[in-house]
């Protein structure tokens, strides 16, 4: 039921720019005034959302702790799952940005209720898929970039033909088209199938799946089915970088929904569980190093409390801790 | 008090199937005996938090006659934690629901229930957030997973926010480290704003804050539990040993947990401090005001652990002594670790601690002044300033538990190993997914280990128990050790019901069994007063 609202939600997206700029021509709106406001909402809305983390207190150091310590010199330190360094912290946020360390850790716990035995397997195809549409996602995201710079930096060229390795057809099939619709595939049923996976998906992760998809196919029919003119598509996006918006008359429906699709995702991103991109940075319990009783941490907002002081207690156990033999400080 | 279910009729009830309702709205909590624990007395209430207008009531109650402005207090409360706590913050955007925490959880894996997925546990606050904190939630509603604060809302986070141990074991695994302990934490502090506490927290919050410990000992009681003590190690070792209460000027306050004084199995432990330093010749005190280490204020606010923690670094300082040393304790040192200097330091007064058998130097507490007994004790058998006599101890096949905080809050894995391999002859690991980091809770922390909650600590320690019950079957493991006082009250019943061949043991209590103490008379018997190998009849 969920996955069906998020499928309503994302054919209506699908709709809208065919009927606006596909049926009624509304170019201009649809190649200029949505892009760069939805460019706008992206920029300011992750500033703000980033700012608004910021703004929050750090009142306590608390990493959780994958290792051993740093304690006496002769016991091996896991220094980057328990890192006592700033440096060997930003390495284990690397490991865990860019390579999912954690959940490359995962289990699958399975019960065998005859025997009363629990097992746990290892589980990695969460984090294969996982890993596999980001990195796709990234790709992808890199090679767009020819529709933005002139000359096209050689790096994005060399992605491009690193993409299209396979030399498989024509145009040239690229190797991420193909990933980041199975990993996408896969992230989507493994939502349905799993039955405790269905039972917390809310609409909005599906919706977030089915946007993603609607981008991916978009822009795959466009490249290998119906055939838009890439040069015309440069002098738009061109046009848009420079503040210069053109509109070249050829381009159809299609470009207008992948574009307006793309809108859509900036638009959702920083308000959505998506911001995790720019979360992950500040997560407390991975960005700081386990080196609390070496180095002290400021509680920005520490304020007094009330105690029970010694006095107010000796005073209250006084005749009891001399009748004890404890030693006491009035006598 | 409920019936608590056989094992096998437990086992059979585990079903990982999801229920067919919706759980944002359409499944409320069911409060049955044996799931929840029993609410905070009004009196503590008052007399601690200066709670206003605390009533009796019991969440079986169909009305829990909240104030008329319950809903604008969470609320208010909630803004000032988001604004005060990063983590809460970030943890309520950017989770992405992936769910590789699912299966994670101890109460998950015990009980089924699909709340108790750490993932779900942590929706039932981020429901409200998104719904009333976040633009989008305000325009989407439900269809962003958002729901409006009802009391059927807040009894769910009783019943689920009281089902969560705080272990972090879901936080290892999460890619983003969203801590549910951190969630549970900044929940229960919301719930504590309505009076919504537990007696089982709220009790020894305010016995350790009135006398100093958690069980409510008073110092003259304190100081005949020592010399009961004192008269056991002198049964069984021939030697009468001096324990110092507040004494001025000693070199290291020693600190333990109070679950070490009260009772079995903890007691043997402590009994293993108190000949540890005596035949070291320590100069140490104990302190009969700051007569606890651990801090059940972590269970229930910020503010209340800052309360019970304030008394050891006040103590150290009346006291005049240079370091700390810290016994045998879980969450005692996840406050010491991570809260206690920010919290009440800097103790400027205390020096680095500097052990005054070897000379070594406790570079890694040089801030906080405070070391694990352990890192303690492994310095001692490293340095071979003890004379052990492991084959002792060879009556006993040794597991070890990691406990949830020392592991995941500090990572002391190899400190307590090294001290049991030099102290035994028979250890044996459980299988890796269910140790050091990744340990599995005993099923009863966080202030979950009272008598009415039997049925869901027995869930909750099934996959403890189990990964017990493995080495046991495999290597026939008859003594599970750990350095927690709550371990050591919780796993007598968790092994009586699910193994009931292992006993559990601390650290401490092992090495004293080997400890070959100056002069002492020839040991018929170990600390328990049970024969020692070859000494059976």
């Amino acid at each position: 039921m969920n996955a069906l609202y998020a499928l309503i939600m994302v054919l209506a997206l699908v709709i809208i720019p065919l009927l606006g700029a596909g049926a009624l021509g509304w170019h201009v709106l649809f190649g200029v005034v949505l892009p760069y406001l939805a460019f706008t909402v992206f920029v300011l809305g992750f500033i703000s959302k980033v700012v608004s983390w910021g703004r929050s207190a750090v009142p306590f150091k608390i990493p959780t702790t994958g290792g051993q310590q740093k304690s006496l010199p002769w016991i091996r330190q896991s220094r980057i799952d328990n890192p006592s360094s700033k440096f060997a912290t930003v390495i284990r946020m690397i490991l865990e940005i860019l390579l999912f360390r954690s959940l490359f850790r995962n289990t699958r716990v399975r019960l065998f209720k005859d025997d009363t035995q629990l097992s746990y397997g290892s589980s990695k195809f969460l984090w294969l898929g996982a890993l596999a549409f980001h990195v796709s996602f990234f790709v992808i995201l890199a090679r767009h970039m020819r529709f933005f710079t002139e000359p096209v930096p050689v790096v994005f060229s060399w992605l491009e033909n690193l993409d299209g390795i396979m030399q498989v057809g024509v145009p040239v099939l690229f190797a991420t088209e193909i990933v980041i619709l199975l990993a996408l595939a896969y992230l989507f049923l493994r939502r349905i199938l799993v039955p405790q996976l269905r039972y917390i998906s809310l609409p909005t992760d599906y919706f977030a799946l089915f946007l993603l998809f609607a981008i991916v196919i978009s822009g795959i029919l466009m490249r290998y089915f119906i055939r838009a003119d890439i040069m015309d598509i440069k002098v738009l996006t061109m046009g848009l970088i420079q503040f210069q918006p053109q509109i070249p008359e050829s381009i159809g429906a299609l470009f207008y929904t992948h574009l307006f699709l793309v809108c859509s995702l900036l638009v959702y991103f920083p308000w959505s569980k998506l911001m995790h991109l720019g979360g992950v940075f500040l997560s407390p319990t991975r960005n700081m190093p386990n080196d609390n009783r070496v180095r002290r941490h400021v509680n920005p907002w520490n304020y007094p409390v009330k105690l029970h002081t010694y006095e107010e207690w000796e005073d209250e156990y006084r005749d009891k801790l001399k009748e004890a033999g404890i030693p006491v400080e009035k006598e | 008090m409920a019936q608590t279910p056989s094992p096998d009729n437990l086992v059979q009830s585990i079903d990982y199937t999801p229920p067919s309702t919706n759980w944002l709205d359409d499944t409320p909590p069911e409060f049955r005996p044996g799931n929840f624990s029993y609410p905070a007395k009004p009196g503590e209430l008052e007399s601690f938090f200066e709670y206003e207008g605390a009533k009796e009531w019991s969440p079986m109650d169909e009305d829990w006659q909240l104030p008329e402005n319950w809903q604008e207090i969470i609320y208010e409360g909630f803004r000032e934690r988001l604004h005060k706590y990063r983590s809460l913050k970030v943890f309520m955007d950017i989770c992405v629901r992936c769910g590789a925490c699912a299966d994670k959880c101890h109460y998950f894996i015990g009980s089924g229930d699909p709340k108790n997925m750490p993932v779900l546990r942590a929706e039932l606050l981020r429901s409200i957030y998104r719904k009333d904190f976040t633009t989008v939630g305000k325009i989407l509603g439900r269809l962003n997973g958002g729901r409006g604060l009802t009391q059927d809302v807040l009894k769910e986070w009783f019943m689920y926010f009281y089902q969560c141990s705080e272990c972090r074991r879901c936080s290892l695994f999460c890619p983003y480290g969203i801590d549910t302990a951190e969630v549970t934490m900044m929940a229960r502090e919301l719930m504590n704003l309505l009076g919504i506490q537990t007696n089982w927290i709220m009790g020894p919050v305010t016995n350790c804050f009135n006398v100093g410990n958690h069980l409510g000992i008073p110092p003259h009681t304190f100081k005949d539990i020592v010399d009961f003590m004192v008269d056991d190690i002198e049964d069984i070792t021939g030697k009468r040993i001096e324990v110092p209460l507040n004494k001025k000027g000693a070199d290291i306050l020693f600190v333990v947990p109070s679950g070490d004084y009260f009772a079995d199995p903890g007691t043997y432990t402590f009994m293993g401090y108190l000949m540890l330093f005596h035949e070291l010749g320590l100069d140490y005190t104990l302190s009969t005001y700051a007569a606890e280490g651990g801090n059940f204020g972590l269970f229930t606010s910020h503010e209340a652990m800052k309360r019970l923690n304030a008394k050891i670094y006040a103590e150290a300082e009346r006291l005049g002594v240079n370091w700390i040393l810290g016994g045998e304790c879980g969450h005692m040192w996840r406050v010491i670790n991570q809260y206690m200097d920010t919290m009440n330091g800097p103790a400027d007064f205390l020096s680095v601690p500097r052990s005054p058998i070897t000379g070594t130097v406790f570079h890694n507490a040089k801030q906080t002044g405070m070391v694990h007994i352990t890192e303690f004790t492994a310095d001692l058998i490293k340095n071979n300033v003890l004379n052990l006599d492991p084959s002792r101890n060879d009556n006993k096949r040794v597991t070890y538990h990691d406990s949830c905080n020392p592991a995941r809050a500090m990572g002391l894995l190899e400190e307590p190993r090294y001290v049991i391999n030099n102290v035994c002859n028979h250890f044996y690991e459980m299988p890796e997914q269910t140790i050091r980091e990744q340990t599995f809770c005993c099923g009863s922390g966080a202030g979950l280990n009272n008598d009415e909650f039997t049925e869901m600590r027995m869930r909750g320690g099934m996959p403890r128990a189990n990964a017990v019950k493995h080495v046991h079957e495999k290597y026939g493991v008859n003594m599970l050790s750990c350095i927690c006082a709550i371990d050591r009250a919780a796993f007598p019943p968790l092994m009586e019901y699910w193994v009931p061949e292992v006993d559990v043991t601390g650290v401490h209590e092992l090495v004293a069994n080997a400890l070959v103490m100056r002069g002492e008379k020839e040991r018929e018997t170990d600390l328990r007063g049970e024969p020692l190998p070859g000494k059976e009849d």
